[in-house]
């Protein structure tokens, strides 16, 4: 009896468990099943356009800054507020940058510093108003969208700068180097670093059940944690073949890889983390449980700032332009993947990697439309109807499972 | 039966989920006369103002309203109204961004075709102010005014509706002296009027001043009813019948083994902080010593919760003066970070609002307000926080099947549980305790008062707030009566009766400094 963990009087059966378990998890993997029926979809209606190495590779380049922001909006949106001016900051950042590189020939290295330092201002200002002011995010970042979109003009001073040198352009369209010399069949960089990350999964998961197990916690079911661990392997795998048969990876995979790890810790696993979802699902408790929530508010913003700044250099890298235009609609796409990523609109919750995969729904969606030559208006309209239903489906789903438990 | 009676209430039950609220009472309101009910927070007052407001709709409750000689059915407070019963509730329901006209008017606008008549609007609200004594423009806007002349245009309003009935909800709570006064001098002229009123108040004073009659009402049944005319009210009389009730198996056995000083707050003041005027907590002085379990008494309103949660880091308040002591040396608690540093623990009144996260599981509720003992350079050590947590639920007794079951779903008395492991975690020296066992069952409040027993065995000082006197009787060494935010007696528990306790609690202040 000492030994036993979970005193459950009558143990259900390993299916019954699974079952339960697989339900509690039921939101996340509908979520990411969502994805890959709209991938598969997509690849049988574009006669296998969509999965082509060529495709695959620019899909990446071409969602990377959508996702950058993605990653800071969840944060901002689980505290409950929301950035609507992160489209403009991208154009503003986009302009510093052409101003630094293109006309003050500052090298490229310098340029990125001094733009993220930039966004981290802007971030404070913003996160001032919003912390300290107690200002609506709403209304702060609305005057910041159109603050900084006319920034942007005015350093451009209404024209458009171009070119950017080439160093600088890399971290837009760049790829590591490769090591076959371009002669071998798969590029072996990619395919090294995907073995490693793929080991580095595994171990992880391993070592988490582990310390899991030691501490006498429940385990998720084993089959089930085998299922998932080799599908993502395989998923990780076919990715970087798709690439490694292209031109390799593109850097700004390598910087999204390592901000999706990244950031996923610090919600799930730091203090930080801890505090924003506190603030989120009831502020007032929060506070009158030590959090310093007006702390918390203003880095999130800061952050915002560095990630839409970070994000305003990988497009204006990629475009090797930078135009008053720039970031038009990016707040909305970003919101847009937060949502469809399961976030709440009230706060409290909503993850880093339910934010990605909302945002590749969104981009691969994009894609293949295009691909499929259907017109803007129609993408529009098709963007908005996902929008909605992956919503209702959350609040049907909500509805269902407040019905079921007492 | 009384011959001119406007209201009877017979044999009126009302049930909650699980709770009984109403047994059986009964209440009659002869025509013309001021009818005081008086009971404890939570003995059923209000909901029986509700069930008569229409509030709860004819057939949620069981008995027969008789209304002016007619049995009534009211569906909703519309229908109320327009049979000229009207209730002013405690909050007022008044817009602060319309002017006294427009709120005069809300919802029984003066228009004709659709379009207000503006003139009509200004000169029918002048009318209606003038007859109860209030000289300010009709065209101020409501935020303008103070609380008092707020409450004053409430009744304007009730005027307006053609009022037969008012009932007022604890009109004077708010209100300073002068204003109490006026307000009930105007109750007193509107009765000549010819309006019946039925008011709830907690001051005994007021309510001798005003009352016709008296209906005590207790856990949800009328005890009786006092006749100013031939019987003799009292407030002892009032007071025994607001509280008299046994108090046997209610409560854990505890001997409490109590050491030295451990917390003296001091000459505590604190300010409204929508109204810099108004003391709420008025140079309170309180000790706490190790292993002591100290009750604070005190009627709605008396600033027990605003007390408490601005020695929690100023949570409440403004314009706060004094000091905190802990074990003689003077501490600062200017922030809940710096008050949870120097071990306070403050487990809020209101849970679900001020308490708990109910979106996230009972792990990182219990961990909230101690993350950092868990983690190592900002990270979280989740496995060490489920362990943690596991404990808890198991030692709390928290019925859930895992610590991963989200806070939301849980019953009233688990989500206590989850709410003092939290703080018990933190590892307090003293915990403040605000209405712990309201709203839980008696099975819950048995286990409750066992876990304070045993933190103050461990030598913390606990201090518990609530509205229920056999609770403080029951478990408290000593107690303190709050009143009008003074501290009115610190009474040990073996002098401490009911009675002693109302007396202190609804003693007011001019008695309290001759």
């Amino acid at each position: 009896m000492s030994t036993t963990t979970s005193a459950s009087p009558a143990r259900p059966s390993a299916l019954q468990r699974g079952l339960a378990f697989l339900s509690g998890e039921l939101r996340q993997i509908g979520l990411f099943i969502a994805l890959i029926v709209i991938v598969l979809l997509l690849q049988v209606l574009t006669q296998g356009v969509t999965l082509s190495p060529r495709n695959v590779s620019n899909l990446v380049l071409q969602n990377s800054y959508v996702l950058i922001l993605a990653i800071g909006m969840v944060m901002i949106i689980v505290a409950g507020h929301i950035d609507l001016s992160v489209g403009s900051v991208v154009a503003t950042i986009g302009a510093l940058a052409g101003v630094l590189n293109n006309k003050l020939g500052v090298p490229w290295w310098l340029t990125i510093i001094l733009c993220l330092i930039g966004g981290a201002v802007i971030g404070a200002w913003q996160g001032f108003w919003v912390a300290y002011f107690k200002i609506p995010a709403f209304i702060v970042t609305l005057g910041g969208m159109l603050l900084f979109r006319g920034l942007a003009q005015i350093l451009l001073r209404n024209t458009q700068i171009s070119p950017f040198d080439d160093a600088f352009r890399k971290i837009g369209s760049g790829f590591l180097p490769d090591l076959g010399g371009g002669t071998s069949y798969l590029e072996p960089l990619t395919m090294i670093i995907a073995i490693v990350a793929i080991i580095a999964l595994v171990a992880q998961g391993i070592r988490g059940r582990r310390s899991r197990a030691k501490n006498g916690l429940l385990l998720e079911p084993l089959p089930w944690f085998v299922v998932k661990t080799a599908f993502m392997a395989v998923l990780l795998f076919a990715i970087a073949w798709l690439l490694a048969s292209y031109r390799g990876t593109p850097i700004v995979l390598i910087i999204l890889g390592v901000l999706v790890v990244g950031y996923s810790a610090v919600m799930a696993n730091s203090v930080f983390g801890r505090h924003v979802y506190a603030i989120g699902g009831n502020l007032r408790a929060a506070e009158l449980s030590g959090v310093n929530a007006r702390r918390v508010n203003f880095l999130l913003f800061v952050n915002m700032g560095v990630l839409s700044a970070l994000a305003g250099l990988v497009f204006t890298a990629q475009l090797n332009l930078a135009g008053p235009s720039a970031g038009d609609g990016f707040e909305l796409d970003a919101i847009a993947a937060v949502f469809i990523g399961g976030a709440a609109v009230t706060g409290g919750i909503g993850t880093v990697g339910g934010a990605i995969v909302g945002g590749l729904i969104i981009g691969i969606l994009n894609n293949g439309m295009t691909i499929l030559g259907v017109g803007t208006e129609w993408q529009e309209f098709i963007k908005g109807l996902v929008l909605l239903a992956a919503v209702a489906f959350d609040v049907f789903n909500k509805r269902r499972a407040s019905r079921a438990g007492a | 039966m009384v011959d001119d009676a406007i209201l009877e209430m017979r044999a009126i039950t009302k049930e909650f989920p699980g709770v009984k609220a109403l047994s059986d009472v009964n209440l009659t309101v002869r025509r013309g006369e001021v009818h005081a009910i008086c009971g404890e927070n939570g003995a059923g007052k209000s909901t029986l103002m509700n069930v008569l407001s229409g509030v709860y709709p004819h057939g949620s409750y069981d008995g027969d309203i008789v209304y002016d000689g007619e049995v009534v059915r009211f569906g909703s407070i519309s229908d109320s109204e327009k049979a000229g019963i009207v209730i002013i509730h405690q909050e007022l329901a008044l817009s602060p961004y319309l002017t006294i006209a427009e709120n005069i008017f809300i919802g029984n606008e003066r228009a004709s075709g659709g379009w207000i008549d503006w003139s009509k609007t200004e000169t029918d609200a002048a009318q209606y102010l003038s007859r109860v004594g209030l000289n300010d423009n009709p065209a101020t806007k409501v935020m303008d005014i103070g609380v008092g002349k707020q409450q004053l245009v409430e009744i304007a309003k009730a005027l307006s509706k053609e009022v037969k009935l008012l009932i007022l909800d604890e009109p004077t709570a708010a209100l300073n002296d002068d204003d109490s006064a006026h307000l009930l001098d105007l109750i007193l002229e509107l009765k000549n009027q010819g309006v019946t009123a039925i008011i709830i108040s907690h001051k005994l004073n007021e309510i001798k001043k005003v009352a016709d009659s008296v209906t005590i009402i207790r856990d949800g049944r009328t005890i009786e009813t006092l006749d100013a005319r031939s019987d003799e009210v009292t407030e002892d009389r009032i007071i025994r019948g607001m509280v008299g009730r046994d108090l046997t198996h209610r409560f854990p056995e505890h001997e409490p083994k109590i050491g030295g000083e451990l917390l003296r707050i001091s000459d505590w003041t604190v300010h409204h902080p929508l109204d810099r005027e108004r003391v709420v907590v008025d140079h309170a002085n309180l000790v706490v010593h190790e292993g002591e379990i100290v009750g604070i008494a005190g009627l709605m309103g008396a600033g027990r919760t605003e007390l408490a949660m601005s020695v929690f880091g100023r949570s409440w308040g403004i314009d706060i003066s004094g000091t905190v002591l802990k074990r003689g040396q003077e501490i600062d608690v200017r922030t809940v970070q710096k008050a949870i540093k120097h071990g306070l623990a403050y487990a809020t009144e209101d849970r679900k609002q001020l308490g708990l996260n109910l979106i996230e599981d009972i792990a990182r509720n219990i961990s909230a307000a101690a993350l950092e003992q868990l983690a190592r350079a900002g990270w979280v050590d989740r496995n060490r926080e489920h362990v943690v947590a596991e404990q808890y639920r198991r030692e709390m007794n928290i019925k859930a099947p895992t610590v991963s079951a989200l806070v939301g779903k849980l019953s009233g008395g688990n989500q206590q549980k989850v709410v003092l492991s939290r703080w018990m975690y933190t590892d307090p020296d003293v915990l403040v305790l605000d209405e712990p066992t309201r709203g839980i069952d008696v099975g819950a409040k048995y286990e409750i008062y066992t876990i304070i027993n045993r933190l103050a065995d461990e030598g913390k000082g606990v201090i518990v707030i609530s509205s229920e006197l056999p609770e403080l009787l029951g478990i408290c060494d000593r107690i303190y009566t709050l009143s009008e935010g003074v501290i009115t007696a610190d009474i040990p528990r073996s002098e401490a009766t009911p009675e002693r306790l109302m007396q202190y609690m609804t003693r007011i202040r001019e008695e309290d400094h001759v």
